[in-house]
């Protein structure tokens, strides 16, 4: 697996969804025969995680957004947990 | 102010699963669908789809499932689809691969459709086409391809048995020259055909270690390129499975001709009065029905699952099972140790370790004819593996 740096652009992993599901007031991640209920950050990271943003924009724009300061290691460690369950990958 | 007890809340059935035909060009001895299956002759309309995924999703259903029988057989399929993607399911397609040509899968992928299951007997040709009762293995093999071609994730579903399952080495190197993402190796559950089927289905409990040994060697080789499940066959645990989260929890099944069941082997429960989606809406059957109201909760239990605390963790195991082992849908599953009936399943795996000597084992196929006669439409004797 690609070690993770400011300049890797994570996706959503290939057979992965993300969506907003009204009757969970929540963001959800479905995969085959499955679903993660994602709780408030959980789901604002990975909305931002389209291929294009590089972790430094996701981190950026986050801290920007919910006018907050050092979220580097919480996203980094959300990230890295997502890049091993597959909910996200980095294509080269 | 009413003393009657407060319903639980009823929360969305996240699963749905379309059983869209019981039509299949396989005949698996192991197939999990009514062995009356014949009897249904009316399927339901395509408009009939098409409200259900609408009524569905509205009260939160999101994960689709379309089964059979073998889906392809439907021709609307594709129309199901993009119904269902532009209503925001995600949707798995579970099939055997036969009908599945670049045509069709061009254009499910197209209408939207995420995920493909496909099914394979065994890695052999000899036994995957012996086991389904057909010539399938090559052209399975083609459809693989095509799947990876279409940038679907390629999930391998083999169901085991003891007629398979010391060929596990085998199935997960065939999966390994497929490109396979994901594997699931599970075991036989034993309900419709494979329940008339189980004895000479259940495996020992030597093959099912070994095929235990084999798979951890493979995950140990393949680290996380490939994805392996092995599912136990729960006769061989000592604590029933959480059957569906409880029955009427998550889980709704419409069945070919429209019934609607917490699960699929519910229809086989006697006494129990499953609704139908051509005379009611999927709304009140999900939340208000009798049928599925039955199991929810803890009043329908007996001990000694009422008073057990592991109630809330497995929901008294699998309502099926219950019935089909004890006659009786409201006891503990017999799976679990605490059942008084827990015997029931210790000597079905006795009589497993016990040799059996045919050279190719009985079976009863699933196939119309055989449908017709073991829910007693004539008296002509089952085919089998013999003919």
């Amino acid at each position: 697996m690609t070690p993770l740096s400011e300049s890797s652009k994570p996706v959503i992993g290939r057979g992965f969804r993300l969506q907003w599901e009204q009757a969970q007031n929540a963001h959800v991640l479905l995969y085959p025969e499955g679903m993660v209920k994602l709780n408030g950050s959980a789901g604002e990271i990975l909305k931002r995680c389209d291929g294009q943003r590089t972790m430094q924009d996701i981190v950026v724009d986050l801290e920007s957004a919910f006018h907050a300061r050092g979220l580097d290691r919480e996203v980094n460690a959300f990230v890295s947990l997502a890049l091993e369950r597959r909910w996200l990958e980095i294509r080269e | 102010m009413s003393l009657a007890p407060k319903a639980p809340p009823v929360g969305p059935p996240f699963w749905l699963l379309l059983e869209l035909t019981y039509k299949c060009p396989l005949h698996c001895a192991f197939c999990y669908n009514p062995t009356d299956f014949a009897r249904t002759t009316q399927e339901l309309e395509t408009a009939d789809w098409l409200r259900v995924l609408r009524e569905a999703r509205a009260l939160g259903a999101v994960q689709l499932g379309l089964s059979g029988g073998e889906p392809l057989m439907r021709e609307d399929l594709e129309v199901l689809v993009a119904e269902a993607h532009q209503l925001g399911y995600y949707i798995n397609l579970v099939t055997s691969g036969v009908g599945l040509n670049e045509t069709r899968i061009h254009a499910l992928k197209k209408a939207g459709l995420d995920h493909i299951q496909l099914s394979f007997q065994d890695s052999t040709r000899e036994m995957n086409d012996f086991l389904s009762s057909t010539r399938t293995f090559e052209l399975k093999s083609k459809v693989a391809a095509l799947i990876k071609k279409y940038d679907y994730p390629m999930v391998l579903n083999v169901v085991l048995h003891r007629l398979n399952i010391d060929h596990v080495a085998e199935i997960l190197g065939m999966a390994e020259r497929m490109n396979a993402d994901y594997v699931e190796l599970a075991n036989t559950q034993y309900y419709g055909w494979a329940w008339h089927n189980r004895d000479r289905l259940m495996p020992t409990r030597a093959q099912l270690e070994r095929a235990e040994q084999v798979t951890g060697e493979f995950r140990q080789r393949t680290g996380e390129r490939i994805r392996v499940y092995f599912v136990v066959p729960d006769y061989y645990e000592n604590r029933p499975k959480p059957c569906m989260n409880g029955l009427g929890s998550i889980f709704l099944t419409i069945t070919p001709d429209g019934t609607a069941l917490p699960c699929h082997a519910a229809r086989m429960l006697p006494g129990i009065d499953f609704p139908n989606v051509k005379h009611a809406g999927v709304e009140w059957i999900w939340q208000d029905s009798p049928g599925f109201n039955h199991f929810r909760g803890d009043a329908w239990m007996k001990e000694p699952c009422r008073s057990c605390p592991e109630k809330t963790k497995d929901f008294g195991g699998c309502r099926c099972q219950a019935y089909l082992l004890t006659g009786d849908a409201a006891n503990a599953d017999p799976v679990c140790d605490l059942s008084p009936h827990h015997h029931l399943v210790l000597e079905a795996i006795a009589r497993a370790e016990k040799p059996q000597v045919e050279e190719k084992p009985v079976l009863i196929f699933r196939d119309a004819r055989n449908s017709r006669t073991i829910s007693g439409w004539n008296g002509s004797p089952p085919s089998s593996s013999s003919r």
